[in-house]
């Protein structure tokens, strides 16, 4: 079910277009991953569904309707820019936050709590933050967003600058609220984590997506790639006709050639192969989603 | 998939403006008055303050009361109506003997001691340490004479008290050209006090909400707190959260000041209306507080760094000296000055030469009401100009935003 759309929002600062038509949405319960390399407008995006930046056109849509500040309070926000009160402490600061987000005095002070108990921080509540490690100020600004119990998270690069077991930390936190029905949305350039964390990943290029859907929806193509372990390319790969050698790794001893081809279930490529020597491998090969994000970086790359 | 969250399960309220507005306030209040650097400078004003009416008590109070002895009972009356009508305070007590009053003499808790002339004459003699004050002096020289008129008056067969009373009836009368209402020292000194309390009060203030505004920007939780209040509700609460914390300092100070004040007997403010002075002065306060404050929002929103708060507020900060200082060294000594007069009407200068011009009397009710109306009026031009520049300006961490760019957005 979809719970947070956002629909050709555009957005430009002075004659630069940081958003040019972006449209996705997220559903209650799903895990967006929302990946585009620097300056493609995962930041811009972010603040105008939070209202910190006003869209020049388009719509941010909350459960079917326009978006409300009340809406977007229930939202959990990591900014991109992270940034606490350095000179307040760690629980005055969380229940203040809770409570601008509408806690209650005692709701505040028990959800700044449990979070920090959760996030490993709690010891830390009376310290002021400008005192803590860069780690623990990092699951601070985590609780901060997390403290007001949001129905929705929207994390920018929530993965940066932390250390792996905050990242398993982190992780845990993502899958359980998810889990819990709310909707994620974090942007991120860690791949591997995306592909393992997302129902969906939107890929975002000069203000446009070029690609949304679940990883396997992306990795489908009409041109596909077969994996080969055998005889080396140059004896078999130029007799099939519109096929084209992605890769070719000679590794402990074993070829491994990956070949697209214009289409069919890949029995001429086997076929091929086999007539060139032995095969000890050969299986169809789909892009991971580094692949497909570098394809769309390297055509802006190219369209610039 | 479970269902969409439209209604919250933890049920937390939405929040009104009003409700955000005085959480920010809060929070400006409980760290302000928390920190060191308030109790510090809570404290030395007061110091400062107390001091300074100590020192004025012990220099300038010696002259107030004068201590005289008498041995003569009879004359107690006559001395105090005669240092009375001569502006000067006279405590004068019956001493026993001579001898007792010249050993108090000695250890100096009396100034002088007046005895009867020896052989019965109804003149009298004064007995002091080492010289007789100049002013006591021209009392009871002026009460000898008096006593001898009234004698040889009576020698003559008419009546003391009528030819006195007739006597001191007679003066030259003084028609003024351009009357000149006379401010008292009491009014002098309350003006003084208020002029330069306001500009201290604002301009500290005025700083502190820049300070403030750039502390959010530096740090950039700006950013997480505009996601969930608006930029109109963060300002006001901070303006609102720092002028109480501002307001609660200078009433700190006024409250000592005034108790040192009354218990030293410093300063006589029986010619002042203190009430409606305080009261103007408060009001004053708010309205050059909000115009202030706001201003040095907008303009510390422009800025990323605190070393740059102070270049950026400099073309304002000139807007507040200038009226102080003229207030202080033209309109203090020159009520009816008449730029002071018209610049009293103008917003901006109008917080500080109001609260003066109010201290020393000069302004009628009327005026007061209108300046404070003309005021007013701008805020709402001023608040809609500086939540502008806030809200385009504030997440622009970096280079300097330029002025222009933060209005145009
Ligand atoms: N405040 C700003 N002023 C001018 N240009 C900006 C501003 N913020 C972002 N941009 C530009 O907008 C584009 C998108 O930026 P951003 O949304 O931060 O991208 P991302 O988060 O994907 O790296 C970039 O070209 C960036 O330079
Ligand atoms: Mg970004």
């Amino acid at each position: 079910m979809t719970a947070l759309e956002l629909e050709n929002l555009t957005k430009s600062y002075g004659d630069r277009q940081a958003l040019d038509g972006a449209t996705f949405s997220v559903g209650s319960g799903e895990i967006f991953g929302f990946v585009g390399s620097n300056g493609a407008g995962k930041t811009t995006a972010m603040r105008i569904v939070l209202g910190v930046l006003a869209a020049d056109d388009g719509e941010v849509r909350w459960a079917g309707r326009p978006i409300t500040l009340d809406d977007r309070r229930r939202i959990g926000y990591m900014p991109e820019e992270r940034g606490l009160y350095p000179k307040m402490k760690v629980g005055q600061q969380l229940e203040y936050l809770a409570r601008l987000h509408g806690l209650t005095a005692a709701a505040a002070t028990a959800a700044t709590k449990r979070w920090t108990e959760t996030l490993g921080v709690a010891e830390r509540l009376g310290d002021e933050v400008q005192k803590l490690s860069l780690g623990n100020q990092q699951r601070v600004q985590l609780a901060a967003a997390l403290v007001h119990e949001p129905d929705v998270l929207v994390l920018d690069e929530p993965f940066s600058g932390l250390d792996p077991v905050a990242v398993d930390v982190m992780s845990g936190v993502l899958r359980e609220r998810s889990a819990a029905g709310v909707p994620v949305v974090f942007s991120s350039h860690q791949l591997d984590l995306v592909e393992r964390l997302c129902d969906r990943v939107g890929i975002i290029r000069s203000g446009r997506m070029v690609a949304t859907g679940t990883i396997d929806e992306l990795r489908r193509t009409d041109r596909p790639r077969w994996a080969v372990v055998g005889p080396p390319p140059s004896a078999w790969a130029n007799q099939l006709s519109g096929a084209r050698v992605l890769s070719d790794d000679d590794a402990a001893g074993a070829r491994r050639t990956v070949v697209e081809t214009p289409g069919g279930d890949g029995q001429d490529v086997l076929a091929a192969a086999l007539a060139a020597g032995s095969v000890h491998e050969f299986a169809p090969s789909r892009p991971s989603l580094s692949d497909l994000f570098r394809h769309a970086v390297a055509s802006e790359e190219a369209a610039r | 998939m479970s269902t969409l969250p439209t209604t919250t399960p933890h049920g937390p309220a939405p929040l009104s403006t009003v409700q955000a507005t005085m959480l920010v306030a809060r929070r400006e209040i409980d760290t302000r008055v928390r920190a060191k650097s308030f109790q510090i400078t809570t404290v030395l004003f007061v110091l400062v303050v107390v001091a300074g009416i100590l020192v004025a008590h012990f220099v300038g109070g010696r002259t107030h009361t004068i201590d005289v002895g008498t041995t003569d009972g009879g004359v107690v009356a006559a001395v105090q109506q005669a240092g009375r009508s001569a502006g000067l305070d006279l405590a004068v007590t019956t001493v026993p003997s001579q001898d007792v009053g010249e050993a108090k003499l000695r250890d100096g808790s009396l100034a002088a001691l007046v005895v009867p002339e020896a052989g019965g004459s109804d003149g009298f003699s004064v007995v002091v340490k080492q010289t007789l004050d100049s002013q006591l002096r021209t009392v009871l020289d002026g009460l000898a004479r008096q006593q001898t008129l009234d004698s040889e008056v009576s020698a003559l067969g008419g009546d003391p008290a009528a030819v006195t009373a007739k006597v001191l009836g007679a003066q030259a009368h003084v028609t003024a050209l351009e009357p000149q209402s006379q401010q008292d020292t009491a009014q002098l000194v309350v003006a003084y006090l208020a002029g330069v309390l306001m500009y201290i009060t604002l301009m500290i203030g005025s700083q502190l909400v820049a300070q403030g505004v750039v502390e959010e920007k530096t740090s950039r939780v700006v950013e997480l707190l505009l996601s969930t209040v608006r930029p109109a509700q963060l300002m006001a609460g901070k303006v609102i959260g720092i002028g109480a914390v501002a307001l609660l300092q200078v009433g700190i100070t006024v409250i000592a000041a005034a108790v040192a004040a009354t218990r030293t007997g410093v300063l006589d403010t029986s010619s002042l209306q203190m009430g409606p002075v305080v009261l103007w002065a408060v009001l004053w306060f708010l309205v050059g507080f909000t115009t202030f404050s706001i201003l040095f929002a907008a303009l510390g929103a422009l800025v990323s760094r605190q070393e740059e708060v102070s270049s950026v507020v400099t073309p304002v900060t000139m807007v507040m000296v200038l009226p102080y200082v003229f207030g202080l060294a033209v309109l203090i000594p020159d009520p009816h000055n008449q730029i002071g007069t018209v610049a009293s009407f103008i917003p901006f200068f109008a917080p500080f030469l109001m609260p003066i011009r109010a201290a020393l009397g000069v302004a009628p009710l009327w005026e007061l009401l209108l300046s404070l109306a003309i005021s007013l009026v701008v805020l709402p031009v001023l608040v809609w100009a500086a939540g502008r520049i806030y809200s385009n300006a504030v997440l622009r961490t970096g280079a300097r935003v330029s002025l222009k760019d933060a209005l145009r957005g």
